[in-house]
């Protein structure tokens, strides 16, 4: 990326051409619905991703709301839950199944409708063609079908969750985004909701493994002349990664399920023990899946953020092989460690010695990335933009999530921490507070890019000093809770956890009124319409992007860029 | 094994580490005895307002608080410290105003080299004391007594199988399932149980588990021990418990609507009383399954020696030395079912 210089007089020549040519748009019907190309797909994502977010965070509202003090408060008959009449709390059995269905919710939509759409979805399929130097995805009509498969997906969670799950009429799988059997199968779960939500995982699977498809053949045969891959923008690098994990893991996934299915429904017992099945089975191929899902998760965040600290420190990317491989180790290793989530499953030592030392691999690579950035800034000439807050905020908030990650790859020390609020901390300070405010960064660094407006950057660090103050409540304190051994997805707690709980919900509200900020500058943007510039960002910004008018032609590259290496940059 | 030993070196080895380390070290270090000074901790059970472990009740949990307390948290908080502090310098030092013209430098193989190498050391040094405190996790001793803990939803089963005590039902108790009755019965809500689980202070206990319906997981914090108890399967783990006292847990995988109603509650008592509550339970204690165990065979030796001398006699005796062997069986279960259980969980 850095390393190379672009050719302008050829594009704006093209983009002259393209204004005559390309730039009739279909009626909004056949543009949204019927569309093939790359950059109304990817705002399509992006929509959906900010929609379900809403959804999600609003369901983990709803835990903390709960949570906020010790005895049950917000899931029982006569509370002010109860009186929206969303969630059966009609008894306190019914009450305390919707909080967990609740939290299973909460996973599966952060997970599967918002980090995925906003990240491979929305960013990957606005910026990998052009960043590239391609007219379009090699694909678009697959694309297009990648993402209404995911809003069919959508459709059949959301009718899960209010669908029965068992036979005294309580709504929603409640067995937790993992969906360990005997918790899954006939025996935790009778009713249609699991079933329901077994076929939605089938869909968003299916949508992630053509948008992969789609990914890995544009980089491999759409670049532009001269753009080769280690020539490639590191945001391009992390999606081809992405894209192999997501297509050799979510079939591991989809096998799983299918089992699982028939367990329930045709009399197999993959995963029943009286018929000969094993339970910890499951949880094997989950993790196969599960494990490479989280790096899906944070590496195109990864790639966002070095393209952000290089733009904006006015530097080229320090060590851009080296970042490119890291990513490519983090996504090797990523596949041979799953099992370091069921050490207390009871597996031989040997197997939990492996899974220690292959867990711990991670971190080098990882630190590879961290001290890069870091690296990149020094010498720069920083620019403290809205983005460069969000970049700096995650650099800090996942190297945290990051440590705690080495914590927990002991075996000895997971004994006492496994399944406490402890993991729940960890989790979140590399996904909440790494993969969220790498996905708000992005947004922040594209926004004047895709939508030709720019927001207000008042509101915009405004947005991310709330978010930053809230999410840091919220998830700090839960590292003590989990200290002090309180379980993870309980409806209610010993008094032992109050305080720490109180401060975490504390932060729940502060968080939230940051979200509402992040609506407030969209709302702003979009009715002010500030026009935006072609490169707002100054020198710095190399890629492709920004070489196009903002937003880019309908149709971009109708001649394609020529990449030349740039002579200064390899010293 | 020299596992022992290695923590032994660990221990006297931290001072030069923390000296080593220097003054970020000692920060961290200060910031976690500030831990204790918060909030008074309750042996056993959370404390509110805690920001530490749990105090710890048995060897393996001492060395597992002083391996992330004196070991991971000094470096973790180490390594946060340092990306922040370059991260606060960079912003100083590199920002628009202080510096307008950026470097172009792109590489630099040294520095490189260095932050995959130490990272790596590091991390040799953590594996080294993870992989022995692992062992010592792994490597059971003997039994003293051996229990079984069934999960079920939503409550635990405990069964002394060689004591012949069985199918003790543990709750939760009524009034722990309000704050105001628990407050009022002076027992901590969500945790009390009405039938406990007994066990011997500073004797070796193996805890087997398994599941009746769905996946549970059977953990007391304060004993650093957590293990899932599977449909299907037979789990072993174990602890010594060192102070006589009651130490609460929680099942710790989520099993459905009353997950976090089904709490652990073990008593650990002294030698006798454990006996007695064995008896009141309609079992037997392993003195008597001894004693009983000799008495056969005496009676067994007896009778082969009555029926070497008087040959008629010699059908009385086979039948006599039949039960003698049986009533023996129990008294080496204890030991068989180490190497037994052991390869159900650890296999």
């Amino acid at each position: 990326m850095s390393s190379t210089a672009i050719t302008h007089e050829r594009d704006t020549h093209a983009d002259s051409h393209a204004h005559d040519a390309h730039e009739h748009k279909p009626g909004f019907f056949a543009r949204w619905v019927f569309t093939t190309n790359h950059k109304d797909i990817g705002t399509l994502y992006l929509i959906f991703a900010i929609m379900a977010g809403l959804v999600g965070g609003a369901f983990s509202g709803l835990i903390r709301w709960e949570l906020a003090e010790p005895g049950l408060q917000v899931f029982m008959k006569g509370s002010m839950l109860d009186s929206m009449g969303l969630f059966n709390l009609s008894n306190p059995d019914h009450a305390k199944h919707a909080f967990n269905s609740v939290v299973t919710a909460h996973a599966v939509i952060m997970i599967f409708f918002m980090v995925m759409p906003a990240t491979m979805g929305g960013f990957a399929n606005w910026f990998v063609p052009i960043m590239i130097g391609s007219p379009d995805m090699a694909f678009p009509r697959l694309n297009n079908i990648s993402f209404w498969l995911l809003v069919a997906s959508w459709v059949l969670l959301c009718t899960s969750i209010f669908t029965p799950s068992g036979p005294g009429g309580e709504h929603g799988f409640a067995g937790g985004w993992t969906m360990y059997p005997p918790m899954s199968s006939h025996t935790g779960s009778p009713g249609p909701a699991m079933d329901l939500v077994i076929l939605s995982f089938h869909l968003a699977g299916a949508s992630s493994i053509l948008g992969s498809i789609n990914f890995i053949t544009t980089i491999f045969n759409m670049r532009a002349p001269g753009m080769t891959l280690h020539r490639m923008p590191l945001f391009a690098w992390a999606i081809l990664v992405t894209a192999f994990l997501l297509l050799l893991s979510l079939p591991v996934l989809a096998g799983a399920i299918t089992m699982l299915l028939t367990d329930r429904n045709f009399g197999t017992s993959f995963f029943d023990p009286t018929g000969g099945g094993d339970p910890i089975m499951f949880q094997h191929l989950f993790w196969f899946f599960g494990h490479p899902e989280v790096y899906i998760l944070i590496l195109p965040g990864f790639g966002i953020i070095s393209h952000i600290v290089s733009t904006f420190s006015r530097k080229p990317v320090f060590g851009y092989l080296a970042m490119a491989y890291a990513m490519m180790a983090i996504g090797f290793v990523g596949f041979i460690v799953w099992a370091h989530h069921m050490y207390t499953v009871g597996m031989s030592f040997d197997l939990r010695a492996y899974f220690v030392l292959a867990t711990m691999v991670i971190a080098v690579p990882t630190g590879v990335k961290v001290f890069s950035w870091i690296a990149t800034m020094w010498g720069g000439s920083l620019w403290f933009t809205v983005p460069m807050q969000w970049a700096i905020g995650f650099i800090f908030l996942f190297t945290v999530g990051g440590v705690t990650g080495v914590v927990l790859s002991n075996a000895a020390v997971d004994y006492s921490l496994q399944d406490t609020y402890y993991v729940v901390a960890h989790f979140h300070y590399v996904l909440s507070l790494g993969a969220v405010f790498s996905i708000f960064a992005g947004f922040y660094y594209w926004f004047e890019k895709m939508f030709g407006v720019k927001y207000n950057k008042w509101l915009g660090s405004a947005h991310f000093w709330i978010m930053f103050v809230g999410v840091n409540l919220i998830f700090f304190p839960q590292h003590f809770l989990g200290l002090q051994g309180m379980p993870r997805r309980y409806v209610d707690y010993p008094e032992g956890f109050a305080y720490w709980n109180k401060i975490s919900s504390i932060g729940y509200a502060i968080t939230a009124v940051g979200v509402v900020v992040f609506l407030i500058m969209c709302l702003e943007a979009a009715i002010v319409r500030r026009k935006g510039e072609a490169n707002p960002w100054g020198e710095g910004a190399t890629t492709l992007e920004w070489t196009l008018s903002s937003p880019p032609p309908y149709h971009q590259f109708s001649e394609l860029p020529v990449i030349k290496e740039d002579e200064d940059a390899h010293h | 094994m020299g596992s022992k030993r290695l923590f032994g070196k660990g221990l006297s080895g931290s001072g030069l580490f923390k000296a080593a380390s220097g003054a970020v070290v000692t920060l961290a270090l200060s910031a976690s005895m500030s831990v204790s000074a918060f909030a008074e901790d309750v042996l056993g059970q959370p404390t509110d307002k805690a920001m530490g472990w749990q105090p710890a009740g048995s060897a393996l949990k001492r060395q597992t608080e002083w391996f992330y307390n004196d070991l991971l948290f000094p470096i973790i908080v180490a390594i946060c410290l340092l990306v922040a502090g370059l991260l606060l310098w960079i912003m100083v030092r590199y920002n628009k105003k202080a510096n307008p013209v950026p470097a172009k430098f792109s590489h630099n193989t040294l520095i490189e080299i260095i932050w995959t190498v130490i990272p790596v050391l590091i991390l040799v040094v953590i594996a080294i004391f993870s992989l022995s405190l692992l062992r010592d996790y792994n490597n059971m001793p003997k039994p003293d007594v051996v229990v079984k803990a069934t999960g079920n939803q939503w409550f635990w089963t405990y069964d002394y199988p060689e004591l012949g005590v069985t199918d003790i039902e543990s709750r939760l108790r009524e009034d722990a399932k309000d704050i105001k009755t628990a407050k009022a019965a002076g027992i901590p809500y969500l945790l009390e149980v009405d039938n406990v689980l007994v066990v011997p202070v500073n004797k070796v206990i193996h805890v087997q588990t398994t599941g009746a319906d769905v996946i549970h997981s059977f953990t007391v914090p304060a004993f650093g021990f957590k293990i899932d108890a599977i449909p299907g399967r037979l789990n072993n783990t174990w602890f010594k418990a060192e102070k006589i006292g009651t130490y609460y847990g929680q099942c710790s995988e989520l099993c459905g609507k009353d997950h976090a109603y089904m709490p652990i509650e073990v008593k650990v008592v002294s030698d006798a009383d454990f006996d007695a509550f064995i008896i009141k339970n309609g079992g037997k204690t392993r003195a008597m399954i001894a004693s009983e165990a000799a008495a056969s065979a005496a009676a067994a030796e007896e009778a082969a020696a009555s029926a070497a001398t008087a040959a008629s006699a010699s059908a009385e005796a086979a039948a006599s030395a039949a039960p003698a062997s049986a009533a023996a069986t129990p008294a080496n279960a204890s030991a068989s079912a180490a190497p037994a259980s052991g390869a159900a969980a650890a296999h």
